[in-house]
């Protein structure tokens, strides 16, 4: 498992990529080794709004679907086509296949740092 | 509490993901369900399937305690012979449905599913008469199963050829696989050629062992339920508690050939005979998109026409695919429908089963 250190995270995890006033959300290594391999997703529109700590989109493994979580608030500006036709690059790179780049950043869940979250993981997988 | 299989310390060891499932904890996956599904369906894949449940029927009047308890006949069988039937309850729902192999005259071997095991056995008891015992061996019991195009080849490098069942569901009893003492038959639940053996509680591990390492060359993988359940479901395969329970008949469920309505009795015969076949069993192609999954909601325009019973990603033909029961006027190859998954509707074609047919032998 891999968690680079200049992302932010979530514990529902997601990872958070800032970038000037927008931000790339994705979902990070642990979670895509928890859900198998993803046959399908699910993604919200551009110019739909997203809020913190709900859920914006679905993934699907062949086992079962799960929700992924909006780290922040704010309007999605661009969703990452490419993987509604390739959800497989998701277990493959799973920080380089974001999911959505949101812009009007209003608030966002506390974030915890590579270190944290990998705590945070490790506590859950152990579980 | 969830029971463990002989093989469990085997799964954790080897990092299966492990999961409960009709009251075993079993491992859903190793490496991933989509290589281990193509792996069954180009090479080979081996399965710990110990979670089921294994009955022994003796005695004198053992044959006319099967056909009364199930809906198929079982008079005219070889030894070494399996058969197939739904087990109905007085309604005509479905109590569970089994294998039945012949050992021998008044003596027969009874394969049933994990979660029913314990109701399965209480209900054959119940219904008992004459000269018949009923024994739950499950516990003393693992099964294995080796599925795939090079099963056979695998097989062969460990058993003479006299030890290999030739046809489809049929088995050879005692055989040697080194020095355990094994049932081989040929069956599985993946669509496609392929053996299941029984074999002694303490011997699984070694089994196990000894089958993964002799199928090395030619890609022989382990493989957990999820893969498991996508190939059944390719092959249109019905599992119990999807595609037939207490409340559906095997005919709505398409397993009508298994109900042998010449027979003199069985069990849920007479209300097979009034029951009205309103509904049927369909394979459904999605065509838009989405993954229709168990129990949501089937649509023509605003009438609700039926219910999924088993969906998923189809690894091997590269697009989700579900079975339904749908009202019998939509169960028309064709046919279109909307499911409801989880408030958006998708589009689905209903198509002929199975979804997936392996290649004829040669």
């Amino acid at each position: 498992m891999t968690y680079p250190v200049e992302l932010k995270y979530v514990k529902s995890h997601e990872w958070v990529r800032e970038d000037g006033d927008v931000v790339y959300i994705g979902i990070t290594d642990y979670a895509q080794d928890a859900l198998g391999d993803l046959v399908f997703v699910n993604l919200p529109e551009v110019g739909d709004e997203v809020t913190a700590g709900e859920a914006f989109a679905d993934v699907e493994s062949v086992k079962a679907v799960s929700d992924v979580f909006s780290p922040v608030t704010g309007v999605v500006l661009e969703i990452n086509e490419e993987l509604l036709d390739a959800p497989e690059q998701i277990n493959q790179d799973p920080y380089g296949a974001w999911f959505i780049k949101v812009g009007q950043v209003q608030e966002h869940e506390d974030y915890l740092s590579a270190a944290e979250y990998e705590e945070h993981a490790q506590a859950e997988a152990e579980a | 509490m969830e029971r463990k299989t002989p093989l469990y310390d085997v799964h954790v060891e080897s990092k299966g993901k492990i999961v409960p499932f009709g009251g075993y904890l079993l491992p859903v996956q190793y490496q991933g369900v989509i290589q281990e599904h193509m792996a069954v369906r180009t090479a080979a894949g081996l399965f710990d399937v110990s979670h089921m449940g294994e009955v022994l029927c003796i005695g004198k009047d053992a044959l006319a305690n099967l056909n009364h308890l199930l809906t198929n006949d079982y008079t005219t069988m070889y030894d070494g012979q399996a058969r197939y039937s739904p087990m109905c309850n007085e309604n005509g729902g479905v109590v569970d449905d089994l294998i039945v192999y012949k050992v021998r005259d008044n003596h027969y071997f009874i394969v049933v599913n994990a979660a029913n095991r314990e109701k399965d056995f209480a209900w054959m008891k119940a219904h008992a008469f004459g000269d018949a015992v009923f024994t739950d061996i499950s516990d003393e019991v693992a099964q294995i199963a080796l599925q795939g195009p090079r099963a056979e080849e695998i097989l062969r490098k460990l058993v003479g050829e006299e030890d290999i069942p030739e046809k489809y569901y049929s088995c050879r009893f005692h055989r040697r696989i080194a020095d355990m003492d094994c049932i081989i038959s040929r069956t599985g639940y993946t669509g496609e050629d392929g053996f299941e053996f029984y074999v002694a509680a303490q011997e699984a591990e070694k089994l196990w062992k000894l089958l993964l390492e002799t199928g090395k060359e030619e890609g022989l993988v382990p493989c957990g339920l999820g893969a498991r359940d996508t190939l059944r479901l390719e092959a249109a395969m019905p599992l119990y508690g999807h595609e037939m329970d207490d409340e559906i008949s095997p005919r709505e469920t398409g397993l009508g050939v298994f109900v042998k309505m010449d027979k003199r009795e069985f069990i849920g015969k007479e209300a097979l005979e009034s029951r009205e076949v309103a509904r049927k069993r369909v394979g459904l192609k999605v065509t838009g998109r989405g993954i229709i999954r168990e129990h949501m909601e089937l649509f023509d325009g605003e009438k609700k026409i039926g219910i999924s019973t088993s969906g998923t990603h189809c690894p091997y033909l590269g697009y989700p695919a579900a079975m339904a029961l749908v009202e019998k006027e939509y169960a028309v190859p064709g046919t279109k429908v909307q499911a409801n998954v989880r408030g958006r509707k998708v589009e689905a074609e209903v198509v002929a089963l199975p979804f997936y047919r392996k290649n004829a032998k040669g």
